[in-house]
């Protein structure tokens, strides 16, 4: 029988290794899911490679891992919230290698990754700092430039609903980077709110199929910004 | 005497220039505040880049859903007809020409439609650029609020801009405090103007060489009281 389910939040992170690459799903605060940083601090993983659109703040999500130092570089559109003082001069943060991405772009070489393809032309950022270094192109008269996929080894997400297939469904705008992620890291790992049994969700409104996810485990009193909800 | 428009008159003015049926994205900060002024009656769909079509502000008074935010992390609630999608979708919208107007803040305008608007130098801050660079490449038309001046008095429409550009030629219409300014073939044309306001003085508060449209209008808006200014 298929079961992706997992007993707790430290058997969902067990086996991340050092220098993993991972990416985190959320904007704002929404879709984050703190909950599974938050086990991945304690499960002790370091040197990482973090993927995601930006740390709102040290304490929960993104920002958590960073503070903790357990991130060598950081990809990102947004990378800090306006009241954090990450990677500023004198932070523990300071010596964190930041990449900075414009969002969209971010977006597609998720995207890209999960679907096989290597890199794909954009004409965002053409002309600009961001596009410095990068292979650009003409096509029909238009300059674009190279991106590449980013391959993760996991993707740590957050959904509103799985079954034990693994399939999940979302809400509101807490979607957001979370399906893409799913299928762009060899082990994605799900944090939901609600694990439903034994009926599987109806596939009319599943918007992550299983395929993508290989953990699920769920926290009904999720961790967010201002604390236990 | 000129009579500028506050912050949220030249909000009122952005949001009158949009059709029926747009499909429009707003920036973070100042142009958010264009959701707040859709005349009656007109149709207008707001995207916003983390996944959704049909917001609109929150009921005041109503509860806010944490999983329900826009762009800048405030919460929204749903039009009829609204949708979400997931941030490939929601750039796909962007870079695939699907979206006919953004609304964007700037640090400067150059002459020819570059536009700067997400790295200051000397800043402590990490960079940060959001999404954009996606929406100045891919929105169909490119709109600035700002105001026309800086508060040292600096023009923010130049000749050629200075700071780190977000898009080049990019942006199609530029709405200050005391003009509104259209990017054409041949250069930037006036096409609104404050009361009070001559082109020279004008010209001489901006560092693009502007152009007066021979069927120029006086810039107007009703009263409508200035944003709160915020605590720091």
């Amino acid at each position: 029988m298929i079961d992706k389910r997992v007993a707790d939040l430290a058997a969902a992170v067990a086996g991340i290794e050092d220098g993993a690459t991972v990416l985190v799903g959320g904007f704002g605060d929404a879709g984050v899911p703190n909950d599974l940083v938050q086990a991945l601090v304690e499960q002790g993983a370091k040197e990482l490679t973090l993927v995601g659109n930006g740390a709102i703040s040290e304490v929960v999500g993104h920002g958590r891992l960073i503070a903790e130092g357990r991130v060598r570089k950081f990809i990102a559109s947004f990378p800090k919230g306006r009241g954090s003082k990450l990677f500023e001069p004198g932070d523990a943060s300071e010596s964190v290698e930041l990449e900075i991405v414009p969002q969209g772009t971010l977006a597609e070489r998720i995207r890209a990754a999960g679907a096989g393809i290597p890199g794909f032309y954009t004409a965002t950022a053409f002309g600009t700092p961001l596009a410095e270094g990068k292979p650009t192109m003409e096509f029909d008269g238009n300059q674009f430039v190279l991106e590449r996929a980013i391959q993760a080894d996991v993707a740590l997400i957050k959904a509103k609903t799985a079954d034990r297939w693994g399939n999940l469904a979302y809400t509101g705008t807490a979607r957001n980077f979370n399906p893409i992620m799913a299928m762009a890291a060899k082990r994605t790992i799900a944090q939901v709110s609600e694990i439903i049994d034994p009926d599987p969700l109806d596939p009319e409104y599943i918007v992550t199929p299983g395929i993508f996810v290989e953990r699920v485990v769920a926290v009904a009193d999720d961790l967010r910004e201002e604390g236990r909800q | 005497m000129v009579e500028a428009l506050n912050r949220n008159q030249v909000a009122w003015r952005v949001a009158n220039d949009i059709d029926e049926g747009a499909f429009v994205n707003l920036g973070v900060g100042m142009p958010l505040n264009v959701l707040n002024y859709v005349p009656e009656g007109r149709e207008i769909i707001f995207h916003s880049e983390n996944g959704v079509l049909g917001m609109k502000p929150l009921e005041e008074g109503a509860e806010p859903n944490l999983d329900l935010i826009n762009a800048g992390k405030q919460p929204i609630s749903m039009l009829p007809g609204g949708a979400f999608f997931h941030h490939s979708d929601s750039f796909a919208m962007v870079r695939g020409g699907h979206i006919d107007v953004c609304v964007l803040g700037a640090y400067e305008v150059g002459q020819n439609g570059d536009l700067a608007n997400w790295r200051l130098p000397n800043t402590k801050s990490a960079p940060a650029v959001g999404g954009a660079m996606d929406l100045a490449y891919g929105a169909r038309q490119v709109y600035i609020m700002c105001d026309h001046n800086g508060r040292d008095g600096a023009p923010k429409i130049v000749k050629q801009c200075t700071l780190p550009l977000t898009g080049a030629k990019c942006v199609t219409k530029v709405f200050t405090d005391i003009a509104v300014i259209e990017r054409a073939d041949d250069g930037m044309v006036v096409r609104e103007m404050a009361e009070g306001l001559e082109f020279e003085e004008l010209q001489e508060r901006t560092g693009a060489e502007l152009r007066l449209a021979n069927d120029w209008k006086t810039l107007t808006a009703p009263d409508i009281a200035p944003p709160e200014k915020r605590a720091r």
